[in-house]
């Protein structure tokens, strides 16, 4: 029952993810955007992470795609014009990526003895496990986030302000 | 005093002046001048470099649940860091101010950048690294973009942001896939568990990836490409900056990974980091003759100089450490240097851009001139000035773990280097042609003085007596040691 839910939201993750590169018009290309967020939430929720999974949905498919997708519709984007793309990206990117995918597949599966395996939906990591490491052990990478935040905001404000003169 | 929060202190002073800084922006009259805030900046720097020293009065040791680590090894790249921001932000108080808007956003930014890198140096684990190398990313991807009148200011600093970006990712990816192999992300504890078991592949990997990552980070080949477009865009003052401070942060932070947690695995990596310095030597010099432009050729000039960091890096020995961390310092001091000068000739708009525009520079105005000088006798490494020990210690470290064809190479590249120094040396001291473009040099200010004065004598001292930052750096490779002599057996 789990590995048929797993392979089933698997799919829809990858697939959402290649309609999200493929897609021609932004409007499209954000609405895979949130499947792709929402079927990885239910892997977060197959692997016992059950905080996680309600937080993704909430912020990511939520708050984030809702942002997205105004944004983009204040804007009225429209259909992007096709181009033939940089010569560079079809020599070495697609190589390149087909290389990195090919390494790691291999890895996973020749060491798959090695590392373990986590049955899926076997234990459930509770909020106060997940708040154990994200306010105790990890609690300062945590408060710099903050720090990483402010001047995020700090550089859109400057960047996007219109001149004095 | 709190013991935690005396690890970091000096982050926590350089929070604190970038968010005064960033509340009192908007209290100022909208057309009064920004410079306050920046000396407040300068203030704030100087806070930080005395803690950091202060640091080293403290029992080594970790705090925040071992995420943070202050030894003899973090206060040394504090404090070269807390150097070149102050150095920076000197300079950028006449360049900058009234030719961009969003001044004081600017020194705030700064000040974050500075939080960013420091962090990177004190942590000891892996995910604190990530957002501190994070922090320090996004403010010089902003900064690069404060030139956005002019078209390459905007393109470059999208350039820098994308690849900057991709390169992170790729960074993040290699902490996972290490998590997964050792089901932790603190450095020192990856290097116990990997030292117990047998080395699963995954960690190589995830090693290989954080080293592609750190790579696109200092610019060293092949994954320099974003360099001269970025360097070329910016505003010099940041170039000065992003060339140095960043840069070093990042080399502490690999030599910590890979002395720390990868000792064993030194035999995958050597080889890797060998090509690094070797390709990033080559294409850096070769790269540099070719270019007019002076920020061009001083982009090309600077990934050559990640190469000859990188060799140091392959020495495998508390020789070749501490050889890096003297480096960074050398480099740092003359690249900050001689960007200033070019940031004061060519103004904010960067009027100068070709080599033969500085022809006559020293006959214009002695004192610029003199000084860009002096920081190209240092770059070629000619004794007496800070490059030539920088680049002997590396080379020495590199001959005494017999790493001599990279002694050669390496060699034979500072014998490169020469040509295109000397081309902008010769330039300078020869008979002015566009007079009207040197004309428009302003008389040089007292905060650019003083960012000369101390970039010229930090320069000088380390050309001269070389040996307390040195010992000091010495003491820093230390705190790495009793990894290193694992790794040499």
């Amino acid at each position: 029952m789990h590995l048929v839910l797993f392979f089933i939201f698997g799919g829809l993750c990858v697939a959402g993810a290649l309609n999200l590169l493929l897609q021609r018009h932004p409007i499209n290309s954000a609405l895979s955007l949130i499947v792709v967020m929402t079927s990885l939430a239910v892997l977060y929720l197959l692997l016992g992470a059950e905080f996680l999974a309600a937080a993704q949905v909430i912020v990511y498919s939520g708050a984030i795609m809702v942002l997205f997708t105004f944004v983009i519709m204040l804007l009225n984007a429209g259909r992007e014009e096709k181009t033939h793309g940089s010569k560079a990206a079809y020599i070495v990117g697609f190589p390149g990526a087909a290389a990195i995918l090919g390494v790691l597949a291999y890895i996973f599966l020749k060491q798959s003895g090695n590392l373990g395996s986590a049955k899926l939906g076997e234990y459930l990591v509770t909020t106060s496990d997940l708040s154990r490491v994200l306010f105790r052990d990890l609690l300062l990478p945590f408060e710099v986030t903050s720090v990483l935040i402010l001047i995020a905001i700090l550089g859109a404000v400057a960047l996007a302000r219109k001149g004095h003169e | 005093m709190n013991m935690q929060l005396a690890r970091i202190l000096p982050e926590v002073i350089l929070t604190i002046t970038g968010v005064i800084i960033m509340l009192a922006e908007p209290l100022l009259q909208k057309n009064s001048s920004r410079k306050p805030l920046g000396w407040f900046a300068v203030l704030g720097t100087l806070a930080a470099l005395f803690a950091s020293m202060w640091q080293l009065h403290l029992p080594d040791g970790t705090a925040y649940f071992g995420t943070v680590q202050t030894d003899a090894y973090s206060v040394f790249f504090h404090v070269l860091i807390a150097g070149i921001v102050l150095a920076t932000l000197l300079v950028s108080l006449d360049s900058i101010d009234g030719s961009a808007e969003s001044v004081g956003e600017f020194f705030a930014l700064i000040c974050f950048g500075a939080v960013g890198m420091m962090l990177m140096t004190s942590a000891v684990e892996l995910l604190l690294v990530f957002i501190g190398l994070e922090i320090s990313s996004i403010s010089t991807y902003i900064m690069a973009c404060f030139r956005r009148k002019s078209a390459k200011g905007p393109e470059s600093a999208i350039k820098y942001f994308l690849l900057g970006s991709f390169a992170t990712a790729f960074f993040l990816y290699g902490i996972a896939l290490i998590f997964g192999a050792t089901g932790t992300t603190a450095i020192a504890a990856i290097g116990r568990i990997l030292t117990v078991g047998q080395t699963p592949l995954l960690a190589v990997v995830g090693l290989a990836m954080i080293l592609i990552g750190i790579g696109f980070k200092v610019s060293a080949a092949p994954f320099q490409v974003w360099t001269p477009d970025v360097y070329e865009g910016a505003p010099s003052p940041v170039v000065g900056l992003m060339s140095t401070a960043p840069k070093a942060a990042a080399f502490a932070v690999l030599l910590r990974i890979l002395y720390v947690a990868f000792p064993l695995l030194h035999y995958h990596w050597q080889p890797l980091v060998w090509w690094m310095a070797v390709l990033s030597m080559c294409v850096g010099n070769l790269g540099a003759l070719r270019q007019q432009n002076v920020k061009r050729m001083l982009a090309y000039s600077s990934i050559a100089n990640a190469g000859y960091l990188l060799a140091a890096f392959t020495a495998l020995s508390q020789e070749g450490v501490a050889a890096a961390s003297f480096y960074a310092v050398t480099y740092a001091a003359m690249n900050v240097g001689i960007f200033a000068v070019v940031s004061h000739a060519g103004g904010f708009g960067d009027r100068l851009t070709l080599v033969q525009d500085y022809r006559g520079l020293a006959y214009r105005s002695p004192l610029l001139g003199g000084a860009m000088a002096f920081f190209l006798i240092s770059l070629i490494g000619i004794p007496f000035t800070g490059g030539f020990f920088g680049k002997f210690y590396v080379f020495a470290a590199a001959l005494h773990s017999g790493m001599v064809w990279l002694t050669i190479i390496g060699l034979i590249n500072s014998g490169i280097a020469c040509y295109y120094y000397l081309r902008l040396l010769a330039a300078v001291y020869s008979k002015p042609v566009h007079t009207d473009l040197l004309d428009g040099i302003p008389r040089p200010t007292m905060p650019l003085l003083l960012a000369l004065v101390l970039t010229v004598a930090a320069t000088l001292i380390l050309g001269i007596v070389p040996g307390q930052v040195l010992s000091l750096a010495r003491a820093g490779a230390n705190t790495l040691v009793p990894y290193v002599t694992t790794a040499m057996k």
